[in-house]
């Protein structure tokens, strides 16, 4: 079933499984209310998520991606997000050279106690992507342009897998 | 050490702390830190304006420090701590867009921003330095017992005012120590001394500043040094009736900080302006200095 | 693969306002499901045994559960896939309860929602592989940092539990805070008569080595198998020989350094044996005021020892100790109330901390149990003791509550009575905070059997007036000023993470709160525990603790170790990188950026590789995303499995 038309745009959550996945189970348990576009996919530590996947899935035809980490400082894998932080920061600048609106992306920090704060994150991100509508399509982004791109983010020449 | 900034000397420099004025001109001159008057400038805001309406409080403050940008100048130095306070709250007020908006619309040219106040005990720390104030010393102040009071709004709120330690500020005792006076530990550094309840409740200011010079007898101190014209005004004006209303015989001389300053500098007396205080501090200084020797 | 889907209702907490059939009906379209249903509480035993005889009913390789928060039950269902026979990890939850029915109340787009999460769930175990963990042996012996009262019964209980403890203490004695206080509350026990014996107990338990006067310099390997390298500081004194007798204290002619043990308020030698009962009751040099350092010559002690144990030439040592665990217990430090300048603690001699005033109290301390003020040695008369200097204040950055002052202070004024009966100690409060068994009636008996006058307010301002100190504060209950004439004002220091406590969490590799207090795993459920397997906690390291607390703590991190220490192998978690040694090119930035030092350079046919340290790696992953090559993947967290779900989620 696709994201129910009308209603709802695709919007993609990356979180760690430590902080922010467990600030979402507290909004849950709090009951706090928040917009169903959102999907979340777990994923150890922010440290883990490597800028390709937010690149593929805003070119994949999602209409907005947030990512969500321990605070800084607060990683449970001691220093996960920051190597996060520096990853996502650069990625946000190469956005606009595939095509794609900056403002589609955005990360944050909630850790496992901040319930409201996640609800608050979640509505502000959702109206964010409301108020940008759909994303256009970007089926024209070639292999090889994402390729530099991960290799100038990662100073490497990653493969895009 | 030439220095400029802009110096705003407040309604009380004209007025009831003239001396505060004059000796604060000779000693800054004598140190080589170059105050430049600010032309035309007006009310700072306070009292009056600040317990009406902050937004034309702020107004006044905010058409003085323009003044200084258009100058050209980054800073104004004042000897009044409620004039700096006034133009500090001001500053802080003005970084909200909205209130700064209402502020503007009270001025000819709207304020710019980006013009600090500080006091001149500041200016003279971080500007000229101990050092430059300690080798400039004609006749140190050998054997004279200083109190330094510094009054409850000199440094604070510490937020605001981010200078020296706000319940024990050291800036004063450092200077008058440089210059070879005796600083006492006087424990009421920073307290009220009553204030503008001058006039409509005397008792008051006849409790707490009678409370200030009872601690500096009890220190031992010859004298308190201060830095705000309405304190030395409680503490030197109303001398008498602290002493009538709590049985008292105090004769302690209340000079400002910048009128010993001005001594070991050895500046002209009329710049020093000895004779405008109630209590003479010259007796007690000439014995103190004269048993030093 | 043969996946079969359950969707639980979880009663109405999910069915209430998600479709549970509908969805699993949807979920039989994805790509090898063969089987879905929804169940009443997958979680309860007949949902479970349901799930387990679907596996074999259907010949099930793989399940999905959608329910709740994988945070509470991915260890419940994958022991239950595990009892059908599959591998544990051929399993993936879908969360439909915290992320979905808890938090909108639109039916049809929560039912869509959890098709969606089914549908990742799917996609990313299709591409699951069985996990097997690797077994690996325990060196059964624990370290414990810290000789307090923690400490120390976490090294004995561990001791008496049959295992090999060492024992590092950074001051010349273990006994720590402890040791300093001259009675316990709410008991008023001596505090050196009760923890005098557990002092010895250490020194004489053969299990027990015991490094004082040292400093954990670094940590390596991982649970079960750390490597501890352990600075000996030198003390200028040949401990094998040094009997403890004293007579170079005597004789000693640097005799007024502040006393470290006696809180500064007392002199004490160069040479010194800090207290009486000290464990060992070694002395030690302190070369920062010891003449023979400082002007180069004296050496009287090294004349007058019987025993030849003076060595000015002594240097730091480095000594290794391999352990399987390691208790942290480093205790706290005080506030420093020279922060607090309205009250002119460290500028007026007669403003001091609780803790001087211990040990103005005690009978070892430098008054000899008389309580005289240090100004001019007078006895006091009027005391006042302000509460909360350093605690729960926001303007000192310290807006935690240290826990402990509110007694220790009750348990002062009563003290302070009983050696002067003719005193009066006032106590300025903001709450009274004694939730403790006998404490609340303690506080109860320092006013009304003692007659301490407890004034609820903050004090403005302490300043000397001749040789009283006045204390002005408020009376918020009564509405007025108070202003008090003291002899002596006492300051409840509030209670802050030990210094250098940030240095060792970062060598133990845990976490610790801005304030410096080490992490624990769990603040309700795993209270000694850290998030670094094989690291437990113990007393105020992890926060204030009084007595009790800390002592229940060192047990419970014993327990710990114990069990941990029961079996004979340890168990990794498979979930970890692993290296494809094909694609490795051995550039080493997984090596730089991994936080557990777990990945290794190995040589490969004369290459360089990259090799994970199974017992080592945590599974965070961020190697994965660091290798250029996409050589190194997190098991069950793969890059194909990542994106499968992003395709999931973007191509439906």
């Amino acid at each position: 079933m696709p994201v129910l038309t009308g209603k709802e745009l695709r919007i993609v959550g990356f979180l760690c499984n430590w902080c922010s996945y467990g600030g979402a189970d507290t909004a849950g348990v709090g009951r706090f209310n928040q917009p169903t576009d959102l999907r979340i996919i777990r994923v150890p530590c922010s440290g883990r998520i490597d800028p390709l996947f937010i690149a593929k899935t805003l070119i994949n035809g999602a209409d907005g991606v947030l990512v969500s980490g321990c605070h800084p400082r607060d990683c449970h894998y001691a220093e996960g997000n920051f190597y996060a932080r520096r990853r996502l920061e650069v990625l946000k600048r190469f956005l606009p050279i595939l095509g794609i609106d900056p403002a589609r992306f955005d990360y944050t920090w909630v850790s496992a106690s901040e319930g409201q704060r996640w609800q608050k994150v979640v509505t502000v991100f959702t109206e964010q992507i409301h108020a940008l509508g759909p994303a256009t399509r970007h089926e024209n982004v070639s292999p090889e342009l994402l390729a530099k791109v991960a290799s100038a983010i990662q100073g490497g020449n990653r493969v895009a897998a | 050490m030439s220095e400029a900034i802009a110096y705003y000397p407040g309604c009380s420099g004209l007025g009831t702390s003239k001396e505060y004025d004059t000796s604060t001109r000779a000693v800054c001159a004598a140190l080589g830190l170059s105050l430049v008057d600010i032309p035309d400038w007006s009310c700072c805001g306070s009292s009056p304006a600040h317990t009406k309406d902050h937004v034309l409080s702020a107004a006044l403050a905010a058409r003085n420090l323009q003044l200084v940008s258009d100058m050209g100048l980054k800073a104004a130095a004042t000897p009044c701590p409620s004039c700096l306070t006034n133009l500090r709250t001001a500053n802080h007020r003005c970084e909200a867009a909205p209130f700064k908006a209402k502020v503007d619309k009270l001025l000819d040219d709207p304020y710019a921003g980006g013009v600090n106040a500080v006091s001149v005990l500041q200016a003279l720390t971080e500007m000229v330095g101990l050092d430059t104030v300690k080798s400039a010393v004609r006749t140190p102040l050998k054997g004279l017992k200083v109190a330094c009071y510094y009054g409850c709004i000199m440094n604070r709120p510490p937020e605001l005012m981010a200078f020296d330690d706000c319940e024990n500020p050291m800036a004063m005792d450092n200077i008058l120590a440089a210059m070879g006076a005796e600083v006492v530990p006087f424990p009421l550094k920073v307290e009220c001394c009553g204030a503008s309840y001058g006039i409509p409740r005397p008792d008051v200011v006849a409790k707490l500043s009678g409370k200030l010079l009872d601690a500096a007898v009890g220190v031992g101190a010859d004298m308190v040094a201060v830095a705000c014209p309405l304190c030395q005004m409680n503490l030197d004006l109303r001398q008498g009736q602290v002493n009538r209303a709590g049985g008292t015989n105090f004769r302690m001389p209340v000079p400002y900080f910048t009128q010993l300053m001005a001594v070991a500098l050895n500046i002209a007396d009329e710049e020093i302006g000895f004779s405008k205080l109630c209590v003479d501090p010259r007796p007690v200084l000439s014995k103190a200095l004269a048993v030093a020797d | 693969m043969r996946i079969g889907v359950f969707v639980c209702h979880c009663g109405s907490n999910i069915e209430g306002t998600v479709d549970t059939a509908t969805v699993a009906k949807a979920s039989l379209d994805f790509p090898e499901v063969v089987y879905a249903t929804d169940t009443m509480y997958a979680c309860s035993e007949p949902g479970q045994d349901g799930i387990i005889q679907a596996i074999k009913d259907k010949n099930l390789t793989g399940v999905v559960v959608a329910s709740c928060t994988p945070r509470m039950h991915e260890p419940t269902f994958r022991r239950a896939v595990e009892r059908a026979g599959l591998n544990r990890f051929m399993f993936e939850m879908a969360n439909i309860r915290e992320h979905v029915s808890w938090i909108g109340r639109d039916r049809e787009a929560n039912t869509n929602k959890s098709v969606d999460l089914v549908r990742i769930a799917v996609e990313k175990l299709r591409r699951d592989a069985p996990l097997i963990p690797s077994k690996f042996s325990v060196n059964k012996r624990v370290m414990v940092i810290g000789g307090g009262v923690a400490g120390i019964q976490a090294a004995l209980d561990c001791a008496d539990g049959g295992l090999e403890v060492v024992l590092v203490e950074r001051e010349s004695s273990i006994g720590g805070k402890m040791a300093k206080l001259d009675k316990t509350f709410p008991t008023v026990d001596c505090s050196s008569c009760i923890l005098g014996p557990k002092m010895v107990d250490v020194a004489q338990h053969p299990n027990i080595t015991l490094h004082a006067y040292s400093e954990v310099d670094s940590i390596g390997g991982y649970v079960g198998n750390f490597q501890v390298q352990v600075k000996k500081r030198a003390t200028y004194v040949d401990w094998e020989l040094c009997t403890g007798c004293g007579a170079c204290m005597e004789k000693c002619p640097s005799k007024k350094n502040p006393d470290a043990f006696n809180e500064k308020i007392g002199p004490c030698t160069s040479i010194n044996i800090p207290f009486p009962q000290a464990i060992p009751k070694k002395a030690v040099i302190d070369p920062t005021t010891c003449r023979q350092f400082v002007k180069g010559k004296c050496g009287v002690c090294a004349k007058v020892c019987p025993t030849g144990a003076i060595k000015y030439d002594m240097t730091d040592e480095i000594v290794t100790e391999d352990v399987g665990a390691i208790v942290a217990a480093t205790g706290y430090d005080l506030f420093d109330i020279s922060k607090v300048t309205e009250y002119g603690g460290g500028r007026y001699p007669d403003v001091i901390t609780g803790l001087q005033y211990e040990r103005l109290l005690s009978a070892s301390g430098p008054t000899g149990g008389h309580i005289k003020r240090p100004s001019d040695g007078k006895e006091p008369k009027n005391i006042v003791f302000i509460q909360c200097v350093g605690s729960r204040d926001k303007s000192l950055d310290r807006p935690y509550c240290s826990g402990f002052c509110c007694m220790y202070t009750a348990k002062q004024t009563i003290l302070t009575k009983d050696h002067i009966p003719d005193s009066q100690s006032y106590v300025f409060y903001m709450d009274i905070r004694s939730p403790g068994k006998m404490y609340d009636e303690f506080t109860r008996r320092a006013m009304e059997e003692y007659g301490a006058r407890y004034i609820r307010g903050r004090v403005a301002m302490v300043y000397p007036k001749g040789d009283k100190m006045i204390v002005r504060g408020a009376d918020t209950l009564a509405g007025t000023q108070v202003e008090i004439e003291a002899d002596l004002v006492v300051l409840a220091a509030g209670a802050e993470a030990a210094k250098g406590a940030p240095q060792l969490a970062e060598k133990l590799r845990i976490s610790y709160d801005k304030y410096g207090f080490f992490m624990e795993s769990h603040p309700k459920l795993k209270p000694v525990e850290t998030n670094t397997a094989g690291v437990y906690l113990a007393g105020s390291c992890q926060g204030p603790k009084d007595i009790p607390q800390s002592v229940g703590q060192g047990s419970a991190a014993a327990a710990k170790v114990l069990a941990l220490f029961s079996k004979d192998m340890l168990e990794s978690d498979p979930q970890i990188s692993r290296v494809d040694i094909k694609r490795c090119v051995g550039c080493g930035k997984c090596i730089m950026t991994c936080p557990f030092k777990a990945i290794k350079e190995v040589e490969f046919r004369g290459q360089k590789k990259a090799e994970v340290i199974e017992t080592v790696c945590q599974g965070c992953g961020i190697c994965t995303s660091t290798c250029p090559q996409g050589a190194i993947q997190l098991s069950h967290f793969t890059d194909n499995q990542i994106l499968a779900e992003v395709n999931a989620l973007c191509q439906s």
